[in-house]
């Protein structure tokens, strides 16, 4: 019974990779400016060229990189206040992780690592989006992380090599790229009670903890309060499907 | 390379991929219970909603429903896009269409 609901890691491995890699492809339109934002600011921050690729490499986390970036550019320099941050920022990925280990778990530990390291929002949402369309594969997800991954370091290190020319990417008007597609991901799954509660919870939450929470916290606050409320109510009324 | 740098940066590195991995660690041997799994299954639309909400109204950091707010036009245009169409490019690039152009507008 092992093997069930993948396809790894035997003969479609390279078609899934590559629809992976195209389903990426709106996305990372999207995400290119946040990266070469990354690289201006780091620079602007005081950091070489060669340690905010380092960090693009290793961290791979948009908020998180911003944020730390904008504390060392204030004089906020101390290992653990940073590292500690980094955390509570990332904190949000516990949940996506939790919600991905029914389909991970059953893969090679060392693939599950290495998908793991790549799970950021984006391709968390390309590969749930996945998941509801036609079921999940770690093909696919490879893919998608493969390209987000390798899209955020070279507009990391465009956004180095920018820096003093351009100065804020994020004007385009491109960064819209990514609640557009994420709206295009959440609408099909609104389709009973129970998901439109979750999102009607999820949306106030959110928007009040963006207001008066420190971080990201308004994520993790918005993702507990919503899906405790999915699962009671589904547990009450049984009207999941 | 600065030293103090470099162990931030592996510092920031390991807590990250700490919170991508534990999940899939804890459960490893047990497996995920049923429980959990009815619970986390309403973890994609919490997640997508809290991404979206506040991107569409606060986008500069305080909430702004008004017609000065280009992202939240832009969002109902692309919600519109998606009943019609079910297509992730096209609600894109009719929301990027609509974001443009009203800046373009300087509406």
């Amino acid at each position: 019974m092992e093997n069930i609901g993948n396809d790894f890691p035997c003969t479609r491995v390279t078609p899934e990779f590559w629809i992976g890699v195209r389903d990426s492809i709106p996305l990372v339109v999207g995400v290119i400016p946040f990266g070469i934002t990354c690289g201006i600011m780091a620079l602007t921050a005081g950091l070489t060229g060669e340690e905010a690729l380092l960090m693009s490499m290793f961290v791979f986390a948009g908020a998180a990189q911003f944020i730390a970036i904008t504390m060392l550019g204030t004089g906020i320099k101390g290992w653990t206040i940073i590292v500690f941050t980094t955390l509570l920022i990332n904190l949000r990925h516990l949940l996506m992780g939790a919600s991905l280990a029914p389909y991970i778990i059953r893969l090679p530990v060392s693939l599950q690592a290495l998908l793991s390291f790549g799970m950021v929002d984006e391709t968390y949402a390309i590969t749930i989006d996945r998941i509801r369309k036609k079921g999940y594969s770690a093909s696919y997800q490879l893919g998608a992380n493969i390209l987000f991954y390798s899209a955020w370091i070279v507009s990391t290190g465009v956004g180095v090599l920018l820096s003093g020319y351009i100065s804020d990417p994020l004007a385009w008007g491109l960064d819209f790229a990514m609640p557009a597609i994420f709206l295009a991901m959440l609408i099909p799954r609104l389709i009973n009670h129970t998901a439109l509660a979750v999102c009607g919870v999820a949306a106030l939450v959110a928007v009040v903890g963006a207001l008066y929470l420190p971080g990201k916290w308004y994520i993790i606050a918005a993702c507990l309060a919503s899906t405790v409320v999915g699962g009671l109510m589904e547990k009450e009324g049984n009207d999941a499907n | 390379m600065r030293t103090e740098m470099f162990w931030i940066i592996m510092g920031m590195a390991a807590v990250t991929f700490f919170t991508r991995f534990a999940s899939a660690v804890l459960f490893q041997q047990t497996g995920v219970p049923a429980w959990f799994e009815r619970w986390m299954k309403h973890v994609p639309t919490g997640i997508l909603t809290a991404l979206i909400m506040p991107s569409l109204l606060l986008p500069k950091g305080y909430l702004d429903v008004s017609i000065h707010n280009h992202y939240l036009l832009a969002g109902l245009v692309a919600t519109v896009a998606t009943y019609f169409f079910r297509n992730a490019i096209v609600t894109m690039s009719l929301g990027l269409v609509a974001m443009l152009s009203l800046r373009f507008l300087g509406v």
